[in-house]
């Protein structure tokens, strides 16, 4: 048996965290955008945007995001494409990265209070002259800390990819150990790079929170 | 011997020092106001008897119980002295029965039938026997500080630390706390109280004390000084309640 | 597309499907139940707690929430055997749920604690309870009613967060799922299968906890 050090493992492991690190940046970036157009779907004025985001969210937060993975896998097989698992990853953790940020977004444009709507409106502004310049400003200010906050979310989400075979830093876990019978070191180093990728961005995300709830107070 | 002995306490909150060497005697069956304004310690005085704040240095004792900042001994202090907050601080999910009762039940492991006895008894003395299954909630200010009061009677304390107990009131609802108070006066219950209410000072207390940038700064029968204030701090506090 | 679903494999295999649905409820259930009790206890300790204990708590916290469920089960699973604990897998699968909400519900129920305020703390404290006693009789109640929202939110995510379990060979529904496509080669039918199950599952807790909810908390909240 091949005799393994430790800078071994971590030099393995390191490499595939990269594969994390990119499909985490991915997801939160992609997440965003269709997470957006929910958000507007959500909060438009007409009945089926609204039904529809509304299920959205509803089946994708009721739903097990190992379950959505596979059937991302398998069911864009369906249409005859060999699907490779960094795809079905992709896709997968950006249809439900969107839904989360779809509704904590929602939360925030909903807790600007309705004066700002009212006056906005005395002042005869449109509904996307309202959103542009009166709603929107206020809502991303206080989207900030919870949106930074679910990025730890989405990173330990990729994890899971590693069960439909997308090699990152847990499928990279699994592999080493059954190359080196090492499961407890392993791992611990597997938990520890997560660690390292996940507590800066939960810190911020606090961080932030405070300064915008002592900004708030000082009003 | 006195029932509330302080002497020279003192207390700071990092840097300030709040309480500056405070000596005051109180008899069993005195009723005692403290005046003074906001920030000159009077409150911070009523929280450190009742062990809700630690002192730095001095004593306290009442009836012979010593503070010291141990759960035992803080609880058997506790046990002679009640207090009422200036925000009631019901316990939201008990009846008012309940709030009188829970804490004979948890503390003097009083069997359920007896605390309950206790509780409505106590309740009709402030006046809300008919409330008996009602939720803080469901109360008015005035009756939600009646409950409060009759919580600390159930424990048959020897002594009622009162700290601003209208203040948070609406003007109309004032009356009706202060009429139990004065109740419980004239039964003999040894009370101190921080108080706004100069006139119900004057009128049902035994002494009164004004405090100064933490120091007791005037003390005497309320004749005495509401009617001849002897430093310019009181006559100047006094003038600007007019 | 040429593809034609098939679900007539249903009739043959609902009955494992079933057995599936009842592992992960058993596991919801017990873990939420001693999950919610963990976070509880932490929760006590890390803001009413003595000194020593309250990094130590936080700790557990921090580690859990910024690290992978997936990775905290192969740990357990996988690693702990290495220092001489074995545990079968619904054993392991069940610590890994409850060390998860744990972590998880410490935060929240902290939360409520603070959000009760320290007049409540201090009309029990000057009635002679003990600072044990006013936070079970007089703050724990409150507390737990202001974010109970929140948490029944966090015991859906550990619920459908459990479905990784069948990766330790946990046989709960999603085991169930992998082995009805692998004997049946249907394997998108099987996996929508158990997505509407789980979804259902997920609606139903929701409602078993707002009834908890009402049992527990027979007043609504006053403010």
């Amino acid at each position: 048996m091949i005799e393994f050090s430790n800078w071994d493992i971590l030099r393995n492991l390191l490499l595939a965290a990269r594969w994390t690190v990119v499909l985490s940046l991915v997801s939160f970036v992609g997440g965003g955008i269709v997470g957006l157009g929910l958000l507007f779907m959500r909060i438009s004025r007409s009945r089926w945007p609204r039904l529809f985001a509304g299920a959205y969210v509803e089946l994708f937060q009721g739903t097990p995001l190992l379950m959505q993975l596979f059937l991302a896998f398998f069911g864009l097989a369906l249409f005859g494409i060999n699907v490779p698992a960094w795809l079905a990853a992709g896709v997968a953790l950006i249809l439900w990265t969107a839904a989360f940020l779809a509704e904590i977004w929602r939360g925030c444009v909903e807790s600007i209070a309705k004066g700002q709507w009212e006056a906005s409106a005395s002042l005869g502004m449109g509904r996307m002259q309202q959103m542009r310049y009166v709603v929107l400003p206020q809502a991303m200010k206080i989207a900030i800390p919870p949106t930074v906050g679910f990025s730890v979310q989405v990173v330990k989400g990729t994890s899971l990819t590693s069960i439909i075979g997308f090699v990152e830093l847990s499928k990279a876990g699994t592999i080493v150990t059954n190359a080196t019978f090492l499961p407890f070191t392993v791992y611990g180093y597997v938990a520890l790079i997560y660690f390292v990728l996940c507590f800066p961005l939960s810190k911020s995300s606090q961080y932030l929170e405070r300064k915008l709830n002592v900004a708030h107070r000082n009003h | 011997m006195s029932l509330i002995e302080i002497t020279d306490v003192r207390k700071s909150f990092g840097a300030n020092e709040v309480l500056k060497g405070i000596d005051l005697n109180v008899e069993p069956g005195e009723v005692i106001a403290i005046i003074g304004k906001s920030g000159s310690g009077k409150s911070t005085l009523l929280r450190c008897i009742n062990g809700l704040e630690t002192i730095n240095s001095g004593s306290i004792q009442v009836a012979g119980a010593q503070l010291a900042p141990d759960e035992l001994h803080l609880k058997a202090l506790r046990l002679k002295v009640g207090m009422i907050f200036q925000s009631f601080n019901l316990f939201p999910h008990k009846t008012a029965g309940q709030n009188v009762m829970l804490s004979q039940m948890v503390v003097k492991k009083t069997p359920k039938p007896e605390a309950e006895a206790m509780a409505r008894k106590m309740l009709e003395r402030v006046g809300l026997a008919h409330k008996f299954d009602a939720y803080p909630d469901e109360l008015s200010g005035g009756q939600q500080q009646r409950v409060a009061i009759a919580r600390a009677l159930a424990m048959q304390p020897m002594a009622l630390l009162c700290d601003e107990v209208t203040s948070a009131l609406d003007p109309e609802l004032v009356q009706e706390v202060l009429a139990v108070v004065k109740e419980l006066a004239a039964e003999g219950m040894t009370l101190l109280m921080v108080t706004h209410e100069m006139r119900f000072a004057r009128d049902v207390c035994s002494r009164v004390v004004f405090m100064h940038m933490g120091r007791v700064h005037e003390i005497g029968p309320p004749a005495e000084v509401f009617g001849a204030p002897k430093t310019p701090e009181l006559r100047q506090f006094l003038g600007a309640q007019h | 597309m040429g593809y034609v679903f098939d679900y007539s494999w249903l009739a043959d295999y609902w009955g494992v499907l079933l057995k599936g649905v009842l592992v992960t409820a058993e596991l919801t259930l017990v873990g939420a139940t001693l999950g919610v009790s963990l976070g509880v206890a932490c929760a006590w300790a890390r803001s009413l707690g003595p000194r020593w204990l309250k990094p130590i708590v936080a700790t557990y916290v921090e580690l859990i929430r910024n690290t992978p469920f997936l990775i905290q089960l192969f740990f357990i699973f996988f690693g702990l055997p290495s220092l001489g604990v074995q545990m079968s897998e619904i054993q392991a699968a069940l610590l890994a749920m409850v060390i998860n909400l744990g972590a998880y519900s410490c935060e929240i129920v902290r939360a409520g604690i603070q959000a009760t305020g320290q007049g409540q703390f201090e009309a029990g404290w000057s009635l002679g309870m003990t600072r044990f006693e006013t936070f079970r009789y007089v703050v724990l109640i409150p507390a737990l009613q202001k974010i109970w929202p929140a948490l029944s939110s966090q015991i859906v995510i550990v619920m459908l967060g459990s479905a990784v379990v069948s990766q330790i060979a946990a046989e709960d529904l999603s085991f169930a799922a992998n082995f009805i496509q692998s004997r049946t080669f249907r394997a998108f039918e099987s996996y929508i299968v158990a997505t509407l199950i789980y979804l259902a599952l997920a609606i139903l807790l929701r409602q078993l906890l707002r009834g908890v909810g009402f049992v527990l908390f027979p007043r609504r909240s006053g403010r």
